[in-house]
């Protein structure tokens, strides 16, 4: 039963509460019309305290296409945010309005400390450097329909794995299925962060590497999973410069990659991807952008309890 | 020399201080600014650590239990009334610590929000680490 329950970080649903997710959106795939009056009356606050493109528009999309109506801000200047309202605040008065809220924020935890004084469900829609696992579940539902299967796999995560929230919200999450291997490629300064070793791979005894070149682990990975290096994230403007381009997926490097595996990315990229490869068939990230909005319907629906 | 309890008509035995942590627990408690009796016994034997400080307090007052097992869990507080042990209480390293430290994350939301409960959890028991509620940032037993 997920209605009226929160989605803060991807642990805070069991496995079957996200298959019954992957269902329904597999289900809205199929017959998209069926869904149309799911939401009729109700409201979605779009709290974005941070610039998006993909998770807000997905967001708002998916509640148009239930039938559902969408108020909020894409900025902060736009809104009392500005004179200085706390989040709590905010939340307690949005919950006066609407169903359901989303909420994007630069500060970690943010998110959590809505959730904390909400009265209706919240979505973390990525909280700084820190989780985005709605990401995660458009993610873990590109995988499992492209598979047909989200365990039995090698992924490797190749960028910026320090600050990277899709990473750190996708590792949790897939730490859960069975026979999951990581390759964790990052430059020395952007590593993982230890408390995702220790807590997420090490506790649970998974397998894992970590690595510094992208070449030398493509043949082994099923999936490839390239993030950006991200300027909004460093509070020095130096190191952005130097660490930007430490990987860029180019057709010479994908000879050296199994012909199924899947290169998936959260977008936008910059120039991580080289757009050479987007008409390569195993060039995924923009079906799974697609597959984002429905799923965020399937969430919508679920914690609104219409379906 | 021996420490008996005999002398506290009403208050607060803390016993079992690792020897040299008591300082740390009298500052703790604030017990240089009170202004009834307390007592703090550096060095006393042991059988069981060899030494160990106590503090004795001859009143009745408020104590966060959850910040003393931080310090050090294997004190116990023995709760007087009328010169005898009333409760016994055996401290434990608190599995969630709330409002005594603050996050030093500059990205956390705890550095912009006021007026939110600042919540540490028990991420690693035998390294005694604890991590933000928030923003899940690792601080160390000596940091908190």
């Amino acid at each position: 039963m997920l209605e009226g329950r929160h989605l803060i970080e991807p642990m805070d649903f069991t496995n079957e509460e996200l298959d019954g997710i992957f269902e329904l959106a597999d289900s809205i795939i199929e017959d998209e019309k069926s869904y149309m009056d799911k939401c009729r009356g109700k409201i979605l606050a779009s709290l974005f305290y941070e610039p998006s493109t993909r998770t807000r528009f997905s967001f708002e999309a998916a509640m148009y296409r239930l039938g559902g109506q969408v108020i909020g801000f894409s900025e902060p200047s736009s809104s009392s945010v500005s004179k200085g309202e706390s989040i709590a605040d905010t939340i307690k008065t949005v919950s006066c309005y609407a169903d359901i809220a989303v909420m994007r924020h630069p500060k970690e935890g943010a998110p959590k400390v809505a959730s904390m004084y909400s009265d209706i469900p919240v979505i973390n829609a990525g909280d700084g450097g820190h989780q985005h696992p709605t990401q995660t579940l458009t993610d873990l539902l590109t995988i499992r329909r492209t598979k047909g299967e989200i365990g039995n796999i090698t992924i490797g995560c190749c960028g910026d794995l320090k600050f990277g929230r899709t990473v750190h919200s996708l590792i949790k999450a897939l730490s859960r299925y069975e026979n999951v291997k990581f390759v964790l490629i990052s430059p020395s300064e952007l590593k993982i962060p230890d408390y995702i070793k220790r807590e997420v791979l090490e506790k649970n005894g998974i397998e894992y590497v970590e690595a510094e070149k992208l070449e030398e682990n493509m043949g082994s990975l099923d999936i490839l999973y390239m993030t950006r290096v991200q300027k909004e994230r460093f509070f020095n403007e130096e190191d952005y410069i130097r660490l930007k381009d430490s990987y860029i997926l180019t057709p010479d490097k994908m000879e050296y990659a199994k012909k199924d595996m899947m290169v998936l990315h959260p977008l936008p990229r910059v120039n991580e991807i080289s757009p050479e490869i987007d008409s390569d068939p195993r060039a995924l990230y923009f079906k799974q952008a697609k597959y984002g909005m429905y799923v965020r319907m399937a969430l919508i629906a679920k914690l609104l309890g219409v379906c | 020399m021996t420490v008996s309890i005999n002398s506290i008509k009403k208050g607060i035995v803390i016993d079992h201080i690792k020897a040299g942590h008591g300082i740390k627990v009298y500052n703790y408690l604030g017990l240089d600014k009170v202004d009834f009796t307390v007592a703090l016994i550096k060095n006393a034997p042991s059988n069981k650590q060899n030494k160990k400080d106590i503090i004795k307090i001859e009143n009745a007052m408020n104590i966060d239990f959850t910040v003393l097992g931080l310090i050090d869990p294997t004190m116990t507080i023995n709760i007087i009334e009328n010169e005898s042990i009333k409760e016994k209480i055996k401290l434990s390293i608190p599995k969630k610590v709330e409002d005594v430290i603050k996050c030093k994350n500059p990205r956390c939301v705890t550095s912009v929000e006021k007026n939110i409960p600042h919540i540490f959890l028990l991420f690693d028991e035998e390294k005694l680490e604890y991590r933000c509620q928030y923003c899940d940032e690792v601080y160390t037993f000596s940091e908190v």
